[in-house]
């Protein structure tokens, strides 16, 4: 039995350790948004936040995550209203809509880092593949949800 | 109404019907049943359902992979109906007669055609309904129908000030007989088509998690399936020992189905670790020595051979030209189509009965082969379409969904069945590989006199479009017989063609001393789409005054009466393209979302620019060398281009959008090249002119 603690929630998981927390998360806890496209931290599909910083949870199996706060699309917000969310609703962001779970948190590890990324910060941060390549959008988007760093 | 059906029929139908699921479901990730067809709804037509409380389900015949159809046709709807298109829920109808549009053979997705389909038909539906909640108020407030009018859900008599919703209208229009000839809105009068701002209605649920794929699919006492399948194509299993793989904990069983050994388990990653551990010898088969080069060597020559050739366009008599010619010869990769979410399915089986969740573009296909496998009818087979986590034609095929089916009948449970990524890589049915030999030739006055095509497997077909005004022409074709299963690839044919077509004209136009857009238009009618788009295209990326250190390249795409044409902005990094700026101008009729449109447009753009970059599908010993994203390498933020779109205005009917992006990229992206460097690329990806 693996305790985690997820989204503020507390999950007692009857899977063995290796399993990677993706499996973990999406078949046994039921938090689907979670999404596998290569189970080789390849992707990014999979981007999920453990103690804040952005992992590949295909690749990290779940007795790593531990006695850590994991965090998962699902508790990006509880009513869309993250400032990522709203921006990616505003630039009209997803297409199939598969990679978004990942890219919103691979972004929103970027943004609680640097505020105000650069293109150049945005092209090295998020290296999530769109296989529909919404790409214009999210940079587009981080934009938007960035906050602007003032001038002195 | 769409097919011979009563609206009685089609009532009776809905209610005895389990089948309806809504897409925009719950974050929970449990299916919510549609809504139940109530006595007071107003069903006048197969594709929507208006509610007494005011909502308004509409029911589409199409797959939703991200091009938008979930917003774009029920907006056909809501525009006829005058409500606002944030009132509707979308679901994807499960395939019978009534969900097919006259002279619609099967219930699928492709070809670009979902909103040029459903452009008459939805909206009539939209319309017809409209006058019978008119004809219903009408009666209700004893007013002539003409004093009343529609807006945001209601009817409207504004002489006696008067108002009422569509819902409260419901069960008193349900009663009226059908209208015929309804008037449909003229261009000036829309309200939502061709207008900015409409929000996509699946976008709130792809920000939350709660979008629900295919591969999302939990239902009751379901199992986990994984799959071994031949790396040999066409090969079969000899014997195989699972007792490796039931040693894991979580594994249930292995069975043997047609096209494999599945390994069932009560989760994914067991699923999968035990199909790791299967011991499986297999009957190769006779492709097992397919081997790439020896392949792309076998078909220049097949292809160079005119005994085994045929002609499939013949105009004029291109081999008595004389004047200056050009040979060149063509060579492209087979490709997977790579959607993020891999194949997968999920089957319930039982005697009288079968259910089938998954993320498809092939309902009907899909239900036939159901069919076949169980025994059962058609109206015992339920196809409940998942969102889609990309399609590009992959998911025209059934075969991942009748091995689920094979399996949860063979074991009498619900089953979902994974595929890996490698999976998904090596069992695709791949863009075919290509060998095109082309030649043309030049008159006096520099302008194309003659071309001929030689080409191996499809790749030719669309060489002879007849945009281009070539006066002898002669397309030859060699069917290919390798073994690799093939299939529609986005933009299928033309994503190839538009490479040859467009890099040799380039080649002509450059041999003619031209300028690459001149000499384009020179050979094409002033008046037509193609001319607009390419001037077009040519005006916003400022054609012809290049940046430093920027070279420039200019092609032309057709798919399936959808014309774009794209300037492609690129510096070289070795001899690796980094694209900088694409701009594309296109054609398509009206354009009813004019952002989804935009979208499309950049995601065909960057589809097509991903694999003409790096990706290629290669052989050795009968199997498919790549296995995923490092061996299958796909584009990424840091490599995509700015894309400015450009719509070409129009009040013509809409063609299509999701494809139109693909064909051009890639060879306006060879031509920056060759303008920058004088090396023609004649073989992609560009990777591998990097390597030679
Ligand atoms: S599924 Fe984890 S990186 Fe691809
Ligand atoms: S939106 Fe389809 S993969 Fe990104």
């Amino acid at each position: 039995m693996i305790s985690l603690n997820v989204n503020g929630r507390h999950y007692d998981l009857d899977v063995p350790d290796e399993m990677p927390l993706l499996w973990a998360l999406r078949d046994v806890a039921g938090l689907t948004g979670t999404k596998y496209g290569c189970g080789a931290g390849l992707c990014g599909a999979c981007t999920v936040h453990v103690d804040g910083r952005p992992q590949r949870s295909c690749v990290m199996p779940v007795a790593a995550a531990r006695g850590k706060t994991i965090a998962t699309i699902e508790g990006l917000s509880p009513d869309r209203s993250h400032a990522l969310q709203k921006a990616w609703i505003a630039e009209q962001v997803p297409q199939c809509g598969y990679c978004q779970s990942g890219q919103l948190m691979a972004a929103a590890a970027l943004l609680a880092r640097n505020a105000n990324p650069s293109d150049d910060e945005i092209d090295a941060a998020m290296t999530n593949v769109c296989i529909c390549g919404t790409y214009d959008g999210i940079r587009a988007a981080i934009h938007r949800a960035a906050v602007p760093t003032r001038k002195p | 109404m769409s097919a011979a059906l009563s609206r009685s029929d089609f009532v009776k139908w809905t209610a005895s019907f389990a089948g309806s699921f809504v897409l925009l479901a719950g974050r929970d990730g449990v299916l919510t049943p549609a809504k139940a067809q109530a006595a007071a709804d107003f069903s006048p037509n197969a594709w929507l359902r208006i509610h007494p409380d005011d909502t308004i389900s509409v029911f589409i015949n199409r797959s939703e992979m991200g091009q938008g159809v979930m917003t774009g046709l029920p907006t056909l709807v809501a525009e006829e109906l005058d409500v606002p298109l944030a009132r509707m829920t979308v679901e994807v109808a499960s395939p019978a007669p009534q969900y097919l549009y006259p002279g619609q053979r099967e219930m699928s997705t492709g070809g670009s055609v979902s909103l040029r389909s459903s452009w008459k038909p939805l909206r009539q539906a939209g319309a017809n309904a409209r006058a019978m909640l008119v004809q219903a108020a009408a009666q209700r407030w004893s007013v002539d129908p003409v004093s009343l009018t529609t807006r945001d859900g209601k009817v409207v008599h504004a002489a006696s000030n008067r108002s009422a919703t569509y819902g409260s209208l419901a069960a008193a229009a349900a009663k009226l007989p059908l209208p015929s000839d309804v008037a449909l809105k003229v261009p000036e009068q829309f309200a939502l088509i061709g207008k900015r701002g409409t929000q996509r209605l699946d976008v709130p649920s792809k920000v939350d998690g709660s979008a629900h794929y295919g591969i999302d699919v939990k239902v009751p006492g379901m199992r986990y399936a994984a799959i071994a399948r031949c790396p040999v194509f066409g090969g079969t299993v000899k014997r195989f020992d699972a007792n490796q793989a039931k040693a894991i904990k979580g594994v249930l069983d292995a069975v043997q189905i047609s096209r494999g050994v599945a390994v069932i388990a009560d989760n994914t990653w067991a699923a999968f670790r035990g199909r790791d551990a299967l011991v499986v010898e297999w009957d190769e088969g006779p492709r097992a020595g397919n081997e790439s080069a020896a392949m792309f060597a076998e078909a220049e020559r097949l292809a160079r051979d005119p005994s085994r050739s045929t002609a499939t366009t013949k105009r004029g008599d291109v081999s008595s030209l004389s004047g200056r010619s050009l040979d060149a010869i063509y060579y492209g990769p087979f490709l997977a189509h790579a959607t993020l979410e891999p194949m997968n399915a999920t089957a319930y089986v039982r005697d009288d009965s079968c259910e089938i969740w998954a993320p498809t573009q092939a309902q009907s296909r899909a239900q036939a082969a159901a069919m076949r496998i169980t025994g059962l009818p058609a109206e015992k087979i339920v196809i409940h379409t998942t969102m889609l986590g990309g399609g590009f034609g992959r998911r025209l095929q059934s075969d991942y969904i009748e091995e689920a089916v094979e399996l949860s009948k063979a074991i009498k449970a619900p089953v979902k069945v994974t595929w890996s990524r490698a999976d998904d890589l090596q069992h695709d049915f791949y863009r075919p590989m290509i060998v095109d030999v082309m030649r043309g030739v030049l008159d006096a006055g520099g302008r194309i006199a003659g071309l001929s095509c030689a080409a191996y497997g499809d790749s030719g077909s669309e060489v002879a479009d007849a945009t281009y005004q070539i006066p002898n022409l002669l397309v030859t074709t060699v069917a290919a017989d390798h073994g690799v299963p093939t299939g529609a690839w986005r933009a299928p044919n033309a994503n190839w063609t538009a490479f040859v077509m467009e890099s040799f004209l380039d080649e002509l136009a450059h041999a003619a001393g031209q300028d690459p857009v001149a000499f384009r238009l020179a050979h094409l009618l002033p008046d037509s789409a193609a001319a607009a788009c390419l001037k077009l295209a040519a005006q916003r990326a400022n054609w012809g005054t290049a940046r430093a250190g920027i070279s420039q390249g200019v092609a032309l795409g057709f798919w399936n009466g959808s014309t774009c044409a794209t300037v492609a902005d690129v510096a070289l990094n070795g001899s690796m393209p980094k694209v900088r700026r694409v701009t594309a101008a296109v054609a398509v009729g009206i354009a009813v979302n004019p952002e989804i449109v935009v979208a499309q447009t950049r995601s065909g753009v960057n589809y097509g620019l991903s694999a003409a970059l790096r990706s290629k599908i290669t052989l050795k010993n009968g199997r498919v060398e790549q296995a995923n994203f490092d061996t299958y390498p796909v584009m990424r933020i840091a490599e995509a281009p700015a894309i400015d779109v450009a719509i070409v205005p129009s009040d013509a009917s809409p063609t299509g959008i999701g494809e139109l992006g693909v064909p051009a990229i890639a060879p306006a992206v060879s031509n920056a090249i060759f303008a920058a460097t004088g090396k023609r690329i004649r073989r992609l990806p560009f990777s591998d002119a990097q390597d030679a």
